[in-house]
């Protein structure tokens, strides 16, 4: 097992350094960068840029080096935690992602738990009332769940708690809590705002989730241990969570990997709709200005956490399937 | 008085059982009594689809959701308490009572051992379960009796065992486990739904021995279900015969073997093929379709000698896995055979000998490390090993195969047409009105009726879809034919037909077989010679009466010990079974047949025996 992780860890070198040359060349591959831009954006506005300042940014950065000796400096950098500067915000890229990072790993953590604690009862309920009404109703929603866009039900939700409260819920906390160290009154703040968030960016992952845990169930209360531990004289709910339930969970922690970078990635226009102090609505807003130590530091992040995602899924599974801990290679 | 006539431990009255499908109620079991007397071992013997399971499934209260019994009563009367007779029938379904009987006083095994665990809970965990269930102990008391229980049932090293999963062990070992799990708690019933279908014969001998030993010990009636008449001969006190849901026979296994009264288990007797079968003697299947178009006279079989080789098979070898790093296994190790036109050459031996891998190597399906497969239809010789690609697809027609599962060797999504016609159209043979013309042709052959044309594989029984599978081997007008495992998925009756019509078939068209399967029985039936394989290697080769008669190596001497047969006079010596270890393990064999120096040894008339070197035909027959 520990040769195992090892291996899987070494690994992961190469897969990550082949990502973030990817990442470089797709940042690279627009004929401007963002000075162009700038200066561009500033004569269309009728003012001229402070073209000194631009040459010398340019050559602070190093932008009129070689591609390539780029690239390496800014890896080399990421490794040693500078993740370059931001230049539209005009600070390092750290300390601009920071405190949104904290916030946006919040969030998706509450969302996966919010979504796991919902979906697996409901999940159990269909499965072992398959085709009663209760399935069907919770089906239903669960559908709706995956149908309705994130940031149309995050309007929804927002106007009629407008209308019918009085209430505005966008932002993670109270706006006389922004740039304020933590306290415990921002605590709670973020906390009294957190739940809409995370419900809404959980609706559509734990409608799917739900399917898949009832489809997963249907099929492992289908086979023949649950039968023997049925004849043993287990009663049915217990016999279901120490077999079937614990064999379909196979399923989702094989998916971890998959879960934390779509959560964290793929609810940028909810974060926009809800203006969410998370990191959502800065990488929507570095990529159109091509910001790019911003952008490309924020995408290797995200790969990052990928692939770190998708090895804990792969040491779990091993822990959780002996199969897959004992037999790993040994077939065939 | 009582001793003559033990109380029944489980009395069945009239009980009816239907399955619900798309809103109709379909009636499986209908009106079956029987009744288990305490200690003693009854069979419920029928085939598949008679009910059977059925009825061991609502004596433990678990029917599936769409089962329900719909009339009748099932009494169960706990031997070691006072208060009477119990209907487990009315009891609500998971309520306290019927779990308090099942596991705890009524014990179940199944057949297919490896499905019926959990694959992620090691077995000590799954056995103290049950323990704890019924009879709560401390932790370490528990894990005591678990391990006591693991050793009774036969683990070497019970400690070690406890924390083993099921994918670790053997097939036997899984059952034995299954087993411990059934009986920790001591139940007064054990239902073992076909114990030892999914075994090998020796693994086999071995978990009806220890059956029968756990039984006396504990002392608990035992309702054993199987379609294995061997099995019901060498285990039963009583046989209830069971047939489309109905008791058809029933009584003490004396009288129900002597005597048979009731046609069906006439049949049934007359359909399982046996050791003393006379040449060209014929099994007589039940509800045959059609009479055999070619006569038995015809199956000339003593002139095989003079026949030119078909098929020259030499030093054959194939290793799976990685031999490098070490983790290897050699399936097939040095094999050589031949066979002649229009014989049948048999392969027998246990799951993972390697027979199926021959096969697949003579077919290219894999391709085999080294050696050679001479192929000589008389017009020219080719080393089926050696073709390319292209010329590989021109040959394909010579060989042809028929696989063990009707079920997944044919596509759901093709119909029957599709199916026979695909050999054609791959080989590009006639137009399409002509390979039309030739499936309905075949369909005939192998006793299908044209009409079923456009029908899909689901719309008919097992043994009809082996007549499809066969039907697509033959489409091609093939010379030799692999036969792997043709019957084993196929109840006894089904067995006898499709047997026949391969017979039939290998008569009419010129056939040569190469026939391998697991059941001796079945290929004595079929074969003309018999290669024995262990560990990938031949053992020995014979003709088929030299081997039956006279088995040389101690492998085979094992094997013909362990087949159960369906005759009271013949039962199995289950200390020659139980002698020391598993029977392919070379340490078991006398020293004449171990060693580095290994040879085919012959004894004449074709009879070779694989032994040391040095050894004289003298010491070896001795």
């Amino acid at each position: 097992m520990l040769r195992y992780i090892v291996r899987r860890v070494l690994i992961m070198i190469p897969t990550l350094f082949i990502t973030s040359a990817l990442i470089f060349t797709v940042m690279e591959l627009p004929p401007s960068d963002y000075f162009e831009t700038y200066v561009a954006e500033m004569a269309a506005q009728g003012e001229k840029a402070d073209m000194s300042r631009v040459e010398f940014l340019k050559k602070e950065y190093g932008l009129d080096k070689p591609p390539v000796e780029r690239y390496f400096r800014w890896i080399a950098g990421f490794v040693q935690g500078d993740f370059g500067y931001s230049f539209e915000y005009e600070m390092p890229v750290s300390d601009l992602v920071g405190d949104r990072l904290l916030m946006t790993i919040l969030v998706s953590f509450l969302t996966i738990l919010a979504t796991w604690l919902i979906a697996f009862p409901i999940g159990i309920y269909s499965a072992t009332h398959q085709y009663s009404w209760g399935d069907y109703g919770l089906t239903f929603l669960g559908l709706l769940g995956i149908a309705i866009p994130h940031f149309l039900l995050a309007l929804i939700v927002m106007y009629f708690a407008n209308v019918w409260f009085g209430l505005s819920i966008g932002g993670l906390m109270d706006p006389k809590y922004f740039n304020q160290p933590m306290s415990w009154e921002k605590a709670q703040s973020i906390l009294a705002h957190i739940w809409i968030p995370v419900l809404i960016i959980g609706a559509g992952g734990t409608g799917t989730m739900v399917r898949s845990i009832r489809a997963n169930l249907l099929d492992e209360l289908q086979k023949q241990y649950y039968v023997t531990a049925r004849a043993k004289g287990l009663s049915p709910f217990k016999a279901l969570v120490k077999y079937p339930l614990r064999m379909s969970l196979n399923f989702f922690v094989s998916h971890i990997g998959d879960v934390l970078p779509t959560i964290v990635s793929g609810s940028e226009l909810t974060a926009v709709v809800l203006s969410l102090q998370t990191t959502g609505p800065l990488l929507l807003r570095a990529l159109q200005s091509q910001d790019m130590y911003l952008a490309g530091s924020f995408l290797l992040f995200l790969s990052c956490l990928t692939v770190i995602g998708v090895l804990i899924s792969d040491i779990a599974l091993g822990f959780l399937d002996p199969r897959v801990r004992l037999q790993g290679g040994a077939t065939k | 008085m009582t001793k003559t006539t033990p109380p029944d431990v489980l009395r069945i009255e009239d009980l009816r059982i239907a399955f619900q499908t798309h809103g109709e109620l379909n009636e499986v079991v209908r009106g079956v009594s029987l009744r288990v007397p305490a200690g003693r071992t009854v069979a419920l013997f029928g085939e598949s689809g008679s009910g059977k399971s059925a009825i061991s499934q609502a004596v433990m209260g678990i029917l599936p959701k769409n089962g329900v019994v719909t009339g009748g009563r099932i009494l169960f009367t706990d031997p070691a308490k006072e208060n009477g007779a119990l209907d487990i029938v009315p009891l609500p379904r998971d309520g306290k009572e019927i779990r308090h009987l099942r596991g705890g006083r009524i014990g179940m095994t199944f057949q297919e051992p490896m499905s019926s665990l959990s694959p992620v809970h090691t077995i000590g965990d799954q056995i103290e379960e049950a323990l704890q269930l019924h009879r709560p102990q401390n932790r370490k008391q528990a894990r005591a009796m678990t391990e006591s229980m693991l050793e009774h049932v036969g683990f070497r090293d019970p400690h070690g065992a406890y924390g083993r999963y099921p994918f670790e062990l053997s097939g036997g070992l899984r059952q034995r486990a299954m087993l411990a799990m059934a009986l920790i708690c001591h139940p007064a019933l054990l239902i073992a739904d076909e114990p030892t279908t999914a075994l090998d014969v020796t693994i086999q001998a071995q978990v009806l021995k220890l059956m029968k030993d756990l039984q006396r010990e504990i002392g608990m009636a035992l309702l054993l279900i199987t379609h294995d008449l061997g099995v019901v001969a060498n285990m039963a006190d009583e046989v209830a015969a069971i047939s489309n849901g109905r008791i058809v026979e029933m009584g003490p296994v004396q009288d129900v073997f002597r005597n048979p009264q009731h046609p069906y288990l006439k049949a049934l007797l007359k359909a399982s093929p046996h050791f003393e079968m006379e040449e060209g003697e014929r099994l007589v299947s039940l509800r045959d379709q059609a009479k055999p178009t070619a006569p038995v006279s015809r199956l000339v079989k003593s002139a095989s000698a003079e026949k030119p080789l078909l098929l020259t098979v030499r030093n054959l070898r194939k290793t799976y896995g990685n031999v490098r790093r070490g983790t290897g296994t050699v399936a097939v190790d040095d094999v050589s055979f031949d066979i002649r036109k229009g014989e049948c050459l048999g392969i027998v031996g246990e799951s993972g000998s390697g027979k199926t891998t021959i096969g697949n190597l003579i077919t290219r399906a894999r391709s085999a490390d080294s050696g050679e497969v001479i192929f000589n239809d008389g017009n020219g010789v080719v080393d089926v090993l050696k073709l390319p690609p292209r010329e590989l697809v021109e040959f394909r027609p010579h060989i042809q195969m028929i696989f063990q599962d009707p079920v997944s060797s044919l596509s759901p999504r093709m119909t029957v047409l599709d199916i026979i016609r695909e050999p054609m159209l791959i080989q590009e043979r006639g137009s399409s009105a002509n390979q039309k013309d030739r499936v309905i042709e075949l369909m005939d052959r192998v006793g299908l009726d044209p009409r079923f044309l456009n029908r899909y594989p689901h719309s008919f029984s097992g043994g009809q879809r082996q007549r499809i599978g066969i039907a697509r081997a033959l489409a091609l007008n093939p010379d030799l034919v692999i036969c792997d495992e043709p019957v084993s998925a196929l109840d006894v009756s089904m067995q006898a037909q499709i047997l026949n019509l391969l017979k039939d078939l290998q008569a009419s068209l010129g056939l040569t077989y190469l026939f391998v399967s697991h059941n001796l029985a079945v290929v004595h039936y079929m074969a003309d010679r018999i290669a024995v394989m262990a560990r990938g290697r031949i053992v020995e080769i014979a003709p088929r009466n030299a081997l039956f008669r006279n088995p040389v190596h101690p492998y085979t001497k094992r094997l013909l010990a362990a087949v159960p047969v369906p005759d009271l006079d013949r039962p199995l010596d289950f200390e020659k079974v139980m002698a020391g270890g598993k029977a392919s393990d070379p340490m078991t064999w006398s020293e004449y047949f171990r060693g580095d120096e290994l040879t085919h040894v012959d004894l004449g008339n074709g009879h070779l025996v694989l032994a040391d070197r040095s050894c004289g035909v003298r010491e070896l027959v001795a």
